[in-house]
């Protein structure tokens, strides 16, 4: 590790684990930061991933989303008085080494350590990774209607009750039980 | 879907759940509550029970079992976090204490008896009640340990299974006649190892994510 990267590390360390410790309080700006900066690392880390394994990068954003609702549904499984990257790392590689098993790769395969992945900003076209947008299409009710209309066609909350007619409460119940489902969904796929 | 929409979404639902370790408390204290109802109503503690409980070999099936209970707990929260190290010698502690237990056993007791003290009195309800006892809580205990995020699957079901038996036998032990330390090492050992498997079992399957 070179001095500079180590100078990343620490900084990462110390602002991630702090955005992350605001959001497991409720602060949704912090928690948006915190995923808005943790997409490239990802990127940077499924890219290299998948190219090692020789599988092609052509998923690599599929990937990043598995992680990305991962890390979502698993945050509360981090301890705050734990360091962060090391927790990280964990869901980032299993998630990762899941998703290798699914193309048929198995065996070691040396994945990066976050802590000092140079951040990739360049998302692909949306056309190379509808896996999300396909499973979203196999959720049911109001899950699907919520996802859709928050990720998709990014509602806020408030705008998707006034529009489904439903709370603001009933709102977050539906879009919390779809990205659950979503998650059960891709390992389904893995399977 | 682009990455920021579903960052997007993932931002809205903002509240994080319930810890994982909250959670394990939870369903141990209704999985135990669950096999003390089924306890009371199915099997009772045994007639002598205001006697045995001034022995010691009676007293001492409970240390095994409530340690058996409380080690596989710990390393069941450590298994919830995907970055910790397992730390599995804990589930050494309970063995190493049957076993001292039996040296002190067969040293204590003359060698014509340890044969009836080892078969003892009724081995078959020994492994019909414990995993009875224990299905409950194993179901709960599972169902708490998928809001973990475990990377080993197979191993946090037989914990899981662990954790479970060590309610369950807590309770038959009020109810079961034999308090020798050389018939709790066999029979209750293969009792929690059914509940293990089961729970290694179940685990592979429901404690992936």
């Amino acid at each position: 590790m070179t001095g500079a990267n180590r100078l990343t590390a620490v900084a990462r360390e110390t602002e991630w684990s702090a955005w992350m410790r605001a959001a497991l309080s409720g602060d949704e700006a912090a928690y948006r930061a915190l995923l808005e900066a943790l997409a490239p690392a990802l990127r940077s880390l499924a890219r290299s991933g998948l190219a090692r394994a020789g599988a092609g990068n052509a998923d690599a954003e599929d990937v990043v989303q598995e992680i990305l609702l991962a890390i979502h549904l698993k945050r509360r499984t981090w301890m705050s008085d734990q360091p962060f990257m090391p927790w990280l790392n964990a869901i980032a590689r299993h998630k990762l080494i899941d998703a290798l098993r699914k193309k048929g790769r198995r065996g070691e395969v040396p994945i990066d350590d976050l802590a000092d992945v140079l951040p990739d900003t360049s998302e692909a076209p949306d056309a190379s990774h509808a896996e999300l947008t396909r499973l979203v299409g196999r959720l049911d009710g109001k899950s699907h209607a919520v996802v859709r209309a928050i990720s998709l066609d990014g509602a806020s909350v408030r705008e998707t009750a006034v529009k489904l007619g439903m709370s603001e409460g009933a709102v977050r119940v539906a879009l919390h039980r779809g990205l659950r489902k979503l998650a059960t969904l891709t390992r389904e796929a893995a399977a | 879907m682009r990455t920021n929409d579903l960052i997007g979404a993932l931002a809205a639902d903002v509240k994080p759940g319930l810890p994982p370790g909250r959670a394990l408390a939870f369903a141990v204290a209704a999985g135990a509550l669950a096999a003390a109802i089924l306890f009371s109503l199915v099997l009772g503690p045994r007639p002598d029970i205001a006697h045995a409980v001034a022995t010691i070999r009676f007293d001492f099936k409970f240390v095994l079992t409530l340690s058996l209970a409380a080690s596989a707990a710990l390393l069941a929260l450590r298994l919830a976090r995907p970055e910790a190290q397992a730390g599995k010698t804990i589930l050494l502690i309970v063995p190493a204490m049957l076993a001292i237990a039996i040296v002190l056993e067969l040293v204590n007791v003359p060698a014509q008896d340890w044969l009836a003290r080892w078969i003892g009195h009724n081995s078959r309800a020994c492994m019909i009640n414990i995993p009875f006892l224990s299905l409950i809580p194993l179901f709960a205990i599972l169902a708490a340990m998928r809001l973990g995020a475990t990377t080993r699957p197979a191993l946090s079901g037989a914990v899981a299974g662990l954790l479970a038996a060590g309610i369950g036998a807590s309770f038959y032990a009020a109810h079961c006649p034999d308090d020798s330390p050389l018939f709790v090492a066999t029979w209750y050992t293969i009792a929690t190892s059914f509940v293990t498997g089961l729970g290694a079992l179940l685990g592979s399957r429901f404690l992936r994510w």
